[in-house]
């Protein structure tokens, strides 16, 4: 839960007063840049250094031949008539609002159904959990094209029931689909995470309830629900990042093309597509600068959102 | 020394989350007075949709798994998991079907995994450490970026990072991909160890200072022994991330000798017609061995990982 609460609690820490360290507090602040030093290195030159280079690249034309040329705001411009671009960012929000709330809420009813501190728990919860493992790998991304390939699995048992299939894969209206059934599929993780705020609420606030008679709907709705948003909000914050920058299904499935007819064009997809395929790595840096910025305001929004819908117990 | 505390420690950092006070055990008990309250019948018919769920679920894995064993035309005929006959030549086939043995792709996806984890083992707990009980200006604001890291996309820093790299004349060798976890890049790790070290009684690390130990001993004898739990959810973690990972091996990795698992399934998957599904599943399944043992062995920390911090 945690990595976002403490950004806000940071914040509340009242600043210390500047004076002059003593001989004690230098040594402990040299000890500490000593064990920082491998991470300190790797923010400068790993993160915030290539990242200021990106911003810079992202207002040039850069094929890794020539040397960068300095074209201002072009990129970005481009980005208004790059209809495959606009596609993309389409394909993107369609997998990401439709695919994020479908998995939370399987993740938010299973774990419901699995809280009651029944029987065989942790075999429920390890199989259920087992997909969010394997679910970004090639080898998953190879078995769903066998699936819903026209001749795949889904069709084999349609046919059992009497249904003609269809090339799930093939056909554009269906491809992303696929892709969103894959990511539902991949619940187990938020599921994890629910349950282990479900374990967080105390058990004397259902005893009171119970003892004032209130019934197992009128207990999820007053105590379930309400202790829970801060645990909705983080796996909803972290679902959307993550869906956000999904790339190797996409790639995968399509074979690498984002198609048919650029459905599956993720924007990921299309970024690398500009950067390692065509080599335009001003172009790609500036669609980066753009996904941050989309996360980021979908993460603010978030936030922001937030204050009126999550209920903090302390 | 560390043995008689580790008990008492090993559950107090589960970290992230509130800990409550409420005891889990006695609350455990009462549902389950409650649940045996509930009747026979329900109780039976719930776990029936669960487990016809769990099968749904795992129902694809388990065909992949039968299917690598089927010749090719059953494949597309078969949507049971019964096997008529057991054909081995799909992993053999599959096996050789690529430029280099599997094997070869195997023990590059492990020469990366295992620098991974050394990497972040190493890195992320030296700055945990830091972060958890040293004090020095400014840690605030270097713990508000790193954890700000944790969620930045990879695609702001892979153009430059990749145009450094192959400037260096490190494309497809390891290093793109080890050398970002032995600077601890994989923020997410500092973070856990971070909470979990702050679980730790402080008493420990004050009793070793007026011993006399300096910061370096208390962390490699007192802090790291203790922390082992949280070493095991970022080795996991680090192993099933890194032999996933598909993006930065794609890019970094360009070679045929050196490709890595996925990179090599991918390009099976590309180079050959659909008519040999049967040794692309084979070959799937063997590449998805490794995280399912990591899986099967080390639930505990898995569950305790995600629990903390949200991962994957």
């Amino acid at each position: 839960m945690s990595a976002l609460t403490e950004v806000s609690r940071l914040k509340k820490e009242p600043r210390g007063k500047k004076r002059k360290l003593t001989a004690a507090e230098k040594k402990e602040e040299r000890v500490s840049y000593l064990f920082l030093a491998p991470w300190l290195v790797g923010l400068v030159l790993i993160t915030i250094g290539p990242m200021a280079a990106s911003l810079y690249l992202s207002f040039t034309d850069y094929n890794l031949l020539q040397p960068p040329e300095w074209t201002g705001l072009e990129n970005y411009s481009r980005m208004f008539e790059d209809t495959r671009l606009q596609n993309s960012l389409g394909v993107t929000f369609l997998y990401v609002f439709v695919s994020v709330p479908l998995q939370l809420i399987a993740a938010l009813a299973l774990a419901l159904i699995l809280d009651r501190g029944m029987r065989g728990l942790s075999f429920y919860r390890s199989i259920y959990y087992l997909p969010s493992l394997l679910g970004g790998s090639v080898a998953i991304a190879v078995l769903w094209r066998q699936i819903f390939g026209t001749s795949g699995l889904i069709n084999q048992l349609l046919a059992l029931v009497g249904i003609e299939g269809m090339g799930w894969i093939a056909d554009p209206s269906t491809a992303l689909g696929t892709l969103m059934v894959l990511n539902v599929w991949t619940f187990g993780a938020p599921m994890v995470i629910f349950l282990a705020g479900l374990r967080q609420i105390p058990t004397m606030y259902y005893e009171a309830a119970a003892m004032d008679g209130a019934s197992k709907v009128r207990q999820f709705t007053t105590i379930t629900a309400p202790l829970l948003t801060p645990i909705i909000f983080f796996n909803l914050v972290l679902q959307i990042i993550g869906a956000f920058q999904s790339f190797t299904q996409a790639f995968v499935v399509s074979g690498g093309t984002g198609g048919p007819a650029d459905s599956t064009m993720f924007f990921t997809l299309y970024l690398y597509q500009q950067g390692f395929g065509n080599f335009n790595m001003g172009y790609a840096s500036a669609m980066a600068w753009l996904l941050l910025l989309i996360i980021a305001a979908f993460t603010f929004i978030n936030f922001i959102a937030s204050k009126w819908w999550v209920f903090y117990d302390d | 020394m560390t043995t008689n505390i580790a008990p008492q420690t090993s559950t107090a950092p589960a970290a992230g989350l509130k800990q409550t006070p409420a005891a889990p055990p006695t609350r455990r008990k009462n549902r389950n007075s409650e649940e045996l309250g509930g009747s026979a019948g329900r109780r039976l018919l719930k776990h029936l949709v669960l487990i016809a769920f769990g099968i749904i679920m795992l129902y694809p894995l388990l065909w992949m798994l039968v299917s690598s064993l089927r010749p090719n035309d059953v494949i597309f005929r078969e949507a049971g998991l019964w096997l008529t006959s057991f054909e081995v030549s799909n992993y053999t086939e599959g096996w050789n079907a690529l430029q280099s043995p599997f094997g070869h792709y195997m023990i590059n996806s492990m020469i990366v995994v295992i620098g991974s984890i050394i990497g972040n083992l190493v890195s992320c707990s030296m700055a945990a450490y830091a972060f958890a009980r040293l004090k020095f200006r400014r840690r605030n604001l270097l713990f508000a970026i790193m954890l700000m890291t944790i969620m930045l996309p990879i695609h702001v820093i892979i153009v430059p990072q990749y145009i450094i790299f192959s400037e260096l004349g490190w494309v497809n060798t390891f290093i793109p991909l080890v050398l970002p976890k032995l600077l601890a890049t994989d923020a997410f790790f500092v973070f856990l160890m971070v909470q979990f070290i702050r679980g730790l009684p402080k008493e420990l690390d004050e009793a070793a200072r007026i011993d006399g130990c300096g910061h370096v001993r208390i962390f490699t004898r007192i802090i790291l022994p203790l922390m082992m739990p949280a070493l095991a959810t970022t080795t996991i973690f680090t192993f099933i991330w890194t032999w996933n990972d598909f993006f930065s091996q794609l890019i970094y990795l360009t070679d045929p000798e050196m490709y890595t698992v996925p990179v090599a399934l991918r390009s099976f998957v590309d180079s050959t017609a659909t008519s040999s599904w049967g040794s692309m599943f084979a070959m799937s399944i063997v590449s998805l061995l490794p995280v399912f043992l990591v899986f099967l062995f080390g639930q505990k920390y898995l569950v305790k990982g995600i629990a903390t911090t949200g991962i994957k």
